[in-house]
């Protein structure tokens, strides 16, 4: 009777509520509208708070002078010089005027004999650019020829000012002391009272292989590895194909020796501080699980063991440890094993706290020992936990391990800081960067396939 | 039937014969790597093992009676260095909060049936793992080449790298929401934002700022290696500190770090809790 005459009641109401406006649902209820309008407002609120701190931010960073400062030029080098390398012909005015040509300007070494785009007429010398631009160097002159111009021909006088006849394009920049034109990104050309500088710029990264002083050095690797089977012995002793790989390895300019043993040493420090961290943790971690050890005091000692690892940031504890170890893979192994015996040791605790107990019964009743209560009864639930966590572990430890090596451990990291602070080969840095990226992605292939497959079949 | 169970045995013992084996070989191939892998270590090192671990104390002891020797104007350091925490501290944040909502953007955009061009999916998930597998190191010492040693570069590569990663969490958070709200948002007549508000938003916020703290969290220490190799904030005080050898500043800014990353860690962990747990009452 009471159901029915409230379900009436209430659907009159809702009848009526239908008709309600605005205001009269506002007034009838006006608790869930409240609360329902303070819900609308925190999210503004919060955003305008973000914006408010990101312009605090812009103010206390000083980004607007930043933004001047900032070297795009150095961007457009380093873009360029990573998937490009220029050849130099340089003519000295100061000496006896001679013209050299040589790769990337300062490098040791460079043409036995010239390129089929350089030629030599006599005292002068025709540089060919490529799209129809060519430049012939004389005495202290220069012509430049371009498609559709009148030749551009500028000169050093007497006196060593630089001057110029012909048409002016935009991308010709002229003055007393320098003449710089560079109709297209590849091609350039420029003139002060002491030299002559053209550079052409060709795809590609030189002497990849194969640097100056190897008998190969000019060759592609296809090349290099049939003329190596065809040849006479060319060093006595050792086969011309083991003389091949020992030339590359040992290339001056890329190191591609000393390249893979900084990624084997930086890929060390990821396995081994993660193994040794993994199974330093797991025992730590029966300890302090409250399930398995029932002293209190021990169980708050080792958490807080735990916390102080892990809360001592990798950085310190490699700065810590370079001081005993020295600079080395062995710094890095301890830096991340003790940081992540913090991590781990929590994490195993509290799987091992969140185990099912039946397990453990069941196989108690069957009158195992306590060593077999453990084999058979714990191990099994805490294993994918352990693998998996230690998986993933060991991911993000080969990004910290070259993290840690540019801070003095060694390994790739420090190798990448080397080649960026000199600032010169970027294609090396580019290397590196490509190698270190490559590293890590093969390692988070690897440790996602091998955790599904153990996992799986576990 | 005594043939089965003798097959049955044989096929159990088989079984159980070549789990051992693999676990033998597994149990074997971890020892071959760590001995191995120790002995190469301890050879490419320059300082050994064994040498190292009676020195391993020494450093740690030498800054910490230096502070001691300091006295009392070793406290007003912690006060000193403190502008140098917030600024790293501040360069985490901004980081965090630009790439949250990159990762926002690409987590949304790499979740199939939330009415997004499906095209977007694949490259928007290969977008991620690209921008998850660069170490913020790498990018960070290019920035500081381009435009020179400021914070900036740092937070540009935090927030890179967080894009990355946050933006995968995220993307696995939306694969797990319950599509109910959505249908039924979708039978009412809600446009595509409407839904994503109503049907999406409020079951993945309380996952979305888990993450979004423990990533802010572990920001905190990216900043401050940043630091280290030019980008500012205590990282550039503990090399200075460091480079010189001053043993009570170096004490002072390992204390500063070690309590803000401890406090953090702290802070974050019960708003985590808070939050989810918020969520869980909610839906009971």
């Amino acid at each position: 009777m009471t159901t029915t005459s409230s379900a009436a009641a209430q659907s009159a109401q809702a009848a009526q509520a239908a008709r309600l406006s605005d205001s009269d649902i506002d007034a009838r209820f006006a608790d869930v509208m409240r609360a329902s309008r303070r819900q609308r407002f925190w999210p503004i609120g919060l955003a305008i708070g973000t914006v408010l701190y990101l312009i605090y931010a812009w103010i206390a960073f000083d980004m607007t002078s930043l933004v001047q400062q900032s070297r795009m030029d150095r961007a457009a080098i380093l873009a360029l010089d990573s998937f490009a390398y220029k050849v130099h012909v340089t003519k000295d005015l100061r000496g006896d005027g001679a013209v050299s040509l040589s790769i990337e300007g300062a490098r040791q070494g460079g043409f036995d004999e010239d390129p089929s785009w350089v030629q030599r007429r006599g005292d002068a010398v025709e540089v060919d650019l490529g799209d129809g631009y060519r430049v012939t160097l004389q005495d202290a002159s220069l012509t430049l020829l371009a498609p559709g111009l009148e030749p551009i021909r500028a000169r050093v006088g007497e006196d060593g000012a630089v001057s110029m006849t012909g048409p002016q394009p935009e991308w010709l920049k002229v003055n007393e002391r320098r003449f710089e034109a560079r109709p297209e990104l590849f091609k350039r050309v420029r003139m002060t009272r002491t030299r002559i500088e053209v550079h052409r710029y060709f795809y590609g990264w030189e002497n990849f292989w194969f640097d100056y002083s190897s008998p190969f050095y000019g060759m592609s690797l296809m090349q290099a590895w049939s003329y190596a089977g065809d040849a006479p012995q060319i060093e006595e002793g050792a086969s011309n194909r083991a003389l091949l790989l020992e030339n590359i390895w040992r290339n001056q300019e890329w190191q591609h020796g000393e390249v893979f043993k900084a990624l084997l040493e930086t890929i060390l420090m990821a396995l081994l501080g993660t193994m040794v961290a993994s199974l330093v943790g797991l025992p730590l971690a029966f300890a302090a699980a409250s399930n398995f050890n029932r002293l209190t005091l021990v169980r708050i000692a080792i958490r807080r063991v735990f916390d102080f690892l892990r809360g001592i940031d990798n950085l310190i504890w490699s700065l810590i440890f370079i001081r005993a170890f020295g600079l080395g893979p062995l710094t890095g192994i301890m830096a991340i094993a003790f940081t992540d015996t913090g991590t781990l040791g929590k994490l195993y605790s509290e799987a091992l706290e969140n185990i099912d107990g039946r397990q453990v019964d069941g196989v108690k009743s069957t009158g195992a020992s306590s060593l077999q209560r453990y084999r058979f009864g714990v191990i099994p639930q805490i294993l994918p936990v352990f693998i998996a966590q230690s998986l993933y572990y060991l991911e993000s430890n080969t990004r910290s391990a070259t993290v840690i090596g540019a801070l003095g451990a060694g390994g790739i990291g420090l190798k990448l800081v080397e080649t960026l602070r000199t600032g010169q080969d970027w294609e090396n840095t580019f290397y590196i960067i490509l190698l270190t990226l490559a590293v890590v992605i093969a390692m988070d292939i690897f440790s996602g396939w091998l955790r599904r497959k153990l996992i799986k079949e576990g | 039937m005594s043939t089965t169970i003798d097959h049955l045995e044989k096929a159990f013992s088989d079984a159980e014969r070549k789990r051992r084996l693999y676990t033998a070989l597994f149990l074997g191939a971890t020892v071959f790597v760590m001995a191995g892998g120790f002995t190469i270590a301890e050879d490419m090192n320059s300082g050994g093992f064994i040498d190292g671990l009676s020195q391993f104390l020494d450093y740690p002891s030498d800054i910490v009676v230096e502070s001691f020797e300091e006295g009392w104007t070793w406290w007003p350091m912690l006060l000193e260095f403190a502008p140098a925490l917030i600024e790293t501290i501040n360069m985490a944040a901004v980081g965090t909060i630009l790439g949250g909502v990159f990762a926002l953007v690409l987590a949304f955009c790499s979740t199939r049936g939330l009415g997004v061009w499906p095209p977007l999916v694949p490259i928007c998930r290969r977008m991620m793992d690209g921008a998850r597998a660069f170490p913020e190191l790498i990018l960070a010492l290019f920035l500081i080449f381009i435009l020179g040693a400021s914070p900036v570069p740092a937070i540009i590569a935090v927030a890179f790298h967080t894009a990355g990663a946050l933006g995968k969490l995220f993307s696995e958070v939306n694969e797990n929401i319950d599509r109910g709200p959505l249908e039924g948002l979708t039978a009412t007549g809600a446009t595509w934002f409407q839904r994503m508000r109503f049907g999406v938003l409020p079951q993945v916020l309380p996952n979305y700022t888990s993450y979004l703290l423990l990533r802010f969290e572990i920001n905190i220490r990216a900043s401050a290696i940043l630091g280290f190799v030019g980008a500012g904030g205590i990282g550039a005080e503990l090399r200075k500190a460091i480079g010189w050898s001053q043993g009570a500043e170096t004490a002072a800014l390992f204390m500063l770090l070690f309590a803000a990353i401890v406090a953090i860690d702290q802070a974050s962990s019960y708003l985590r809790r808070r939050v989810t747990g918020d969520a869980a009452f909610q839906t009971a």
